[in-house]
């Protein structure tokens, strides 16, 4: 975990980010099908990860001393998978291969078929649950990984996730860093009108945890939030990050209808046409 | 008579056998695996005490987490723990857990083939007063159609033992089912146990049986009490022991079926969907017989004492007998 960004660093990973939001549409338009708005949202957040906080050897998938990343939304694999490829896990070319039959890019990740994925995914609420376990274990082991876990706010609805977030405080998990993709959405609209969540950073506080809101698009902030909560003793660490659904797409952004569905080929487009600019 | 060759409780049919609950034979070898290997671990779901997980927890504070009444965090926790290298036993009552957290062992247990151990006690029409909302008739049904499962439900405290240990040398997602109340010993610290492995528990004197019961559990004790009466009738019986439901012996139960003609099953949870229908998929595809099925049918349970339950659910050894002359009449 290294604390300091540069601008120079920053500028790079902005344009990694923005070369993963791209193969996220590429890879969404061959497979017809799939989640759109949270990954181009936490595009950012999965680069600052793969390309700076986490401690990983893509050559070495299964580096004992990894530090462990649970993606416990599942849904929002295609930012997983191409900031994998980009991270030199398996060739860019396989993104192509999403949701189709034989591919080990299953439309929810299954650990089966792509063993580099720490766990399967798809029904929510139970990611916290398994890295808790980790984090346990690694208590055991005596302590020198951090185990993140990524979840959506949505996935605030289920009652397994407050059951582990109740264990994590009991447990005082301080090797233990979440990181709460809060964009606002579900499938069915905002999440305070589906399901009214109100403040989760006060929430996560009232159950002992440390808590921390950043805005999930800027570099220095998440990583600077990262930096504290793997300095933190004593409790487990949340971070509440602020995220645009659709990010990178302003036709897109923050409207739920993306939530669940792929861009067509004139959509598509478009998006790609709008990204080039960003970085020209 | 009793298959001599298994090393069986000699004093089974004694008023006086001894009865010890299959969750107490869990706990100790819980505690037994926990000595010989530190990787093994335990959590439990606020019933440590009544899942005998608390002579584990005892000896080893530091390699148990009690997670509260919360299976779900339960179930995917020690999915967790299993992910790093480490065994968890996860306890509860069967209604719970795998009842509760059914999507969860099914997700970050079985579908990422960790080697989570799922106890669950307290399974059956036995929880007795505790009533119908408490007595899991469906738990076997739950965990068999998961791919990668092992499903084991013990005949007696010392099998519980033994399958305890077993497990917590494989690397399999594996069921254990226990029961609430002191049940009849059946077999001994000598008689083998392998997963895997069913048993022929009862023989006739002489000659081939003319029917083949199949149990699993407890229930056991009172299928080989139904043969023992049976046999006194000039009826000839075999009983076989299928403590492990899931992989099922198919070789054992389809020699079974040929010799016999004419099989009877009996567990102590739903006819549909647990261990009788397993053995009649594996006998319609292979060797059909006529099977008559003791078990409790399409109903929820309630409360009374488990003799009251047992005669009123069509469970016990009277009915054992009744299904057996039942399908002799059917023999082809």
């Amino acid at each position: 975990m290294k604390e300091t960004l540069t601008d120079e660093k920053i500028k790079d990973l902005k344009q990694k980010a923005n070369d993963i939001r791209k193969s996220i549409i590429e890879m969404l338009l061959a497979s017809g099908s799939g989640h759109t708005a949270g990954p181009l949202g936490m595009a950012d957040i999965f680069t600052l990860l793969y390309f700076h906080a986490l401690k990983h050897d893509s050559k070495n998938p299964l580096w004992v001393s990894r530090d462990r990343l649970v993606v416990s939304n599942g849904h929002i694999c295609p930012v997983l998978y191409a900031t994998m490829a980009h991270a030199g896990y398996f060739p860019k070319e396989e993104l192509q291969t999403l949701r189709k039959f034989g591919s080990r890019l299953q439309g929810h990740p299954h650990r089966q078929y792509l063993p580099f994925v720490e766990t399967s995914s798809g029904p929510l609420g139970s990611g916290l649950s398994q890295a808790i376990g980790m984090a346990i274990a690694d208590r055991i082991y005596g302590g020198e990984k951090t185990i993140y876990a990524i979840l959506s706010d949505g996935e605030h609805d289920e009652g397994n996730t407050w059951e582990a977030i109740m264990l994590a405080s009991k447990e005082k998990l301080h090797n233990l860093i979440v990181i709460v993709d809060r964009n606002k959405i579900q499938i069915e609209g905002n999440t305070e009108r589906v399901m009214p969540l109100g403040d989760l950073k006060d929430k996560y506080k009232e159950f002992g945890w440390n808590a921390q809101e950043v805005d999930g698009h800027d570099f220095w902030a998440i990583n600077n939030a990262i930096y504290k909560a793997n300095k933190n003793k004593g409790s487990p660490s949340v971070i509440i990050a602020h995220t645009i659904p659709g990010r990178g797409v302003k036709e897109w952004e923050n409207d739920y209808h993306w939530h669940g569905k792929a861009p067509n080929k004139a959509e598509a487009e478009m998006a790609l046409v709008e990204l080039n600019k960003i970085h020209a | 008579m009793l298959n001599q060759n298994l090393k069986l409780n000699t004093k089974i049919f004694n008023k006086d056998v001894e009865k010890i609950t299959t969750r107490q034979g869990f706990g100790e070898g819980l505690l037994q695996a926990g000595m010989e290997n530190e990787n093994i671990m335990a959590l439990c779901a606020d019933l440590t005490e009544s899942t005998k997980t608390n002579l584990f927890a005892d000896k080893f504070p530091d390699r148990f987490i009690q997670v509260g009444v919360a299976e779900q965090n339960l179930a995917s926790v020690a999915s967790g723990i299993a992910s790093m290298g480490k065994i968890p036993f996860i306890t509860s009552f069967a209604i719970f857990s795998p009842g509760r957290n059914w999507e969860q062992i099914r997700t970050t247990i079985c579908y990422d083939n960790q080697p989570v151990k799922i106890m669950g006690s307290h399974a059956g029409l036995s929880v007795g007063p505790d009533g119908g909302s408490h007595q899991i008739l469906e738990d076997i049904a739950l965990t068999r159609v998961m791919p990668n499962m092992v499903v084991i439900s013990p005949c007696d405290a010392i099998e519980a033992q033994k399958a305890t240990i077993a497990c917590a040398k494989t690397k399999d997602p594996t069921y254990i089912r226990l029961a609430r109340n002191n049940t009849p010993i059946i077999t001994t610290i000598d008689t083998p146990f392998e997963i895997g492995k069913a048993q022929i528990v009862f023989v006739p004197e002489a000659g081939l049986a003319h029917v083949g019961i199949i149990a699993t559990g407890p229930i056991l004790y009172r299928a080989i009490l139904a043969a023992h009466e049976l046999e006194k009738r000039g009826i000839k019986v075999k009983v076989m022991n299928l403590s492990t439901i899931k992989p099922l012996d198919k070789e054992a139960v389809v020699a079974l079926a040929k010799e016999t003609k004419a099989i009877v099953t009996c567990e102590d949870h739903q006819v549909a969907g647990g261990m009788g229908s397993v053995v009649s998929e594996c006998l319609a595809q292979v060797y059909p017989v006529p099977i008559e099925f003791v078990g409790v049918r399409d109903q929820f349970g309630q409360s009374g004492t488990p003799e009251e339950l047992e005669k009123h659910y069509g469970v016990d050894t009277p009915n054992i007998i009744e299904r057996v002359e039942k399908v002799l009449k059917r023999k082809i």
